[in-house]
């Protein structure tokens, strides 16, 4: 038999990294006494209404596939939905598409819009599926880096001086995982002005937004001239605790919907509609338990910020999302060994920072979506585990 | 709302330490709001959640619908309290509907919440009638939700 990687793998597959998270946890795994703080979604199950939906769904026997577009009735209840709570209207028939979880949202909107060796500018560090999709595009990604002194937000100087001949995708996610940055409307005011210039199109994933602990979120596709050029990208994994019904939506100019629509259909054909139904409820009546669960994020986060400055390891206090990003270069470790070490000896997990892209390099990301009594633990050990190393130094 | 009034209303047990944690707090002001929230009769006490079926054995409980004459001074309020005093009695509220008060009572066996029904309560001058259901299992309690362990929900451990 021919050596697989040689012969059969594509040569664009061939050079994608695993995702550094998965291959983290698969130490975790074989650890279960250890404390998590790496998982990457809501520790609340879907809100029982929602489930209790679903349920009575399948006992209707709606178990068919629906409309490419997904069911008109969700997307009426998307359209209100993104009216009512960033300012920006959509017609449901014809510029909101369905999608299996805003990562196939994400990967439908680069394949259907890009050619390959097209250019894209995203900012990292980010979420681990970004750059890949863009690969996955055969198009070209041009990381954009954010710092902890602008708190992660992205800088649009820095944007603007990576922008090259060829770029044709601006990718924004904010707030962001995993560093929790948000950008203020002054900045992109100022990026949406550089995307008409550059006539750049913008995909805005903003699935954390409801997450949003300070200040007000805004799209950018919200703001003037940049509807028509914005795919904007949301979903029910975070805010609605529903990461396992994998269902999310894209709103845009109807021709970008209809040609994402055409690889949808060949690709997907649908998104389940059990999760279609489930998802019509959680829009309907789900704001009661988002901004429960909200509330509890925004305790979790200033305990675990707190704990980390007196552990000696800076951290910003993230404006949204449920991570916090703490600097771990005062232990003058790189990322991977902090994080191994202390799986270790303390038995805590967070995510090296580089899972997230070389300027995540010195930080780890700890989700804070876990009860006050294990932030309370693992913060704890984590505090213990720095003192060793700075006595040890 | 205070918050560790929020604090205490979302239901994870936590101890005046890691509550004071949580809010970035000291013990001895999270110790002083609990004692002002206790002296201004916002927060009662403290009571343990059981699991009837088994922490209470021997716990017999009932629901008890109760129609009562109100009086031109008071209304329900002096025949409510009088009845709300019994040891056997939980809780009791005034309703709208049917009938008046809602009581929930408890007892050793049924003998002793029957026997607090009819000669203890429905001897009460101004009641009028009662009508007695006794509970026969309970599936949720206080917000905990009583699952058998082939019920609860259970995480792969999984991230993307």
């Amino acid at each position: 038999m021919s050596d697989y990687s040689q012969h059969f793998v594509a040569d664009h597959v061939k050079g994608l990294p695993r995702s550094g998270i998965r291959d983290f946890f698969s130490i975790v795994a074989a650890m279960p006494q250890a404390i998590s703080l790496g998982i990457g979604e809501p520790d609340f199950v879907t809100p029982w209404h929602i489930r209790e939906a679903a349920i009575f769904a399948l006992e209707k026997g709606k178990t068919s596939y629906t409309d490419n577009l997904g069911l008109i009735r969700l997307r009426r209840e998307i359209s209100t939905y993104v009216e009512n709570n960033f300012g920006i209207s959509y017609q449901p028939e014809t510029d909101v598409l369905v999608a299996v979880g805003v990562s196939e949202a994400l990967d439908i909107a680069l394949r259907a819009v890009l050619n390959p060796g097209d250019k894209v500018l995203y900012h990292e560090p980010c979420y681990v599926s970004y750059s890949p999709s863009i690969v996955l595009a055969h198009a070209q990604p041009i990381a954009v880096g954010t710092s902890a002194e602008d708190q992660f937000g992205i800088d649009p100087a820095r944007v603007e001086a990576a922008w090259e001949p060829g770029c044709k995708v601006l990718m924004l996610n904010f707030p962001t995982n995993p560093t929790g940055g948000v950008t203020e409307r002054a900045k992109l005011e100022r990026l949406a002005k550089f995307a008409i210039e550059k006539d750049l199109l913008v995909i805005s994933d903003e699935i954390y937004s409801e997450l949003t602990f300070e200040g007000e979120h805004t799209s950018i596709a919200s703001l003037p001239g940049m509807q028509e050029r914005t795919i904007f990208l949301h979903g029910f994994s975070k805010a609605f605790a529903m990461t396992g019904f994998r269902i999310g939506y894209a709103c845009g100019p109807k021709p970008l919907i209809e040609a994402m629509m055409k690889v949808h259909q060949y690709s997907m054909l649908c998104a389940p509609i059990l999760s279609q139904e489930a998802a019509i409820e959680a829009l309907k009546n789900g704001a009661p338990a988002v901004a429960k669960m909200k509330e509890q994020y925004h305790r979790r986060r200033d305990l675990i910020v707190r704990r980390f400055n007196e552990a000696g390891l800076d951290c910003h206090s993230p404006k949204g999302s449920f991570y916090a990003f703490p600097s771990i270069q005062s232990t003058g470790l790189d990322s991977l060994s902090f994080c191994k070490g202390l799986l270790d000896q303390e038995e805590v997990a967070v995510v090296p920072g580089t899972a997230f892209g070389p300027s995540g390099a010195g930080f780890a990301r700890a989700s804070f979506s876990t009860s006050y009594e294990r932030i309370i633990e693992a913060t704890d050990r984590i505090e213990r585990y720095v003192d060793k190393l700075s006595k040890n130094a | 709302m205070s918050s560790v009034l929020q604090l205490l209303l979302e239901g994870e047990h936590l101890n005046t330490a890691q509550m004071a944690q949580v809010l970035g707090l000291s013990e001895s002001e999270i110790e002083a709001e609990l004692k002002r929230l206790k002296a201004e009769e916002v927060f009662l006490g403290w009571r343990p959640v059981l699991n009837p079926d088994r922490a209470q054995e021997n716990v017999v409980r009932a629901v008890i619908e109760v129609k009562i004459s109100p009086e031109r001074d008071g209304g329900f309020d002096r025949l409510a309290t009088r009845i709300a005093r019994f040891d056997a009695v939980e809780s009791c509220f005034l309703m709208s509907g049917a009938y008046d008060l809602l009581v929930f009572a408890s007892g050793k066996d049924l003998r002793e919440v029957a026997s607090f029904v009819s000669e203890r309560l429905s001897t009460v001058d101004g009641v009028l009638s009662t009508a007695t259901h006794f509970m026969l299992r309970a599936y949720k309690e206080q917000g905990y939700l009583l699952l058998s362990p082939s019920e609860r929900e259970d995480k792969p451990a999984v991230s993307p």
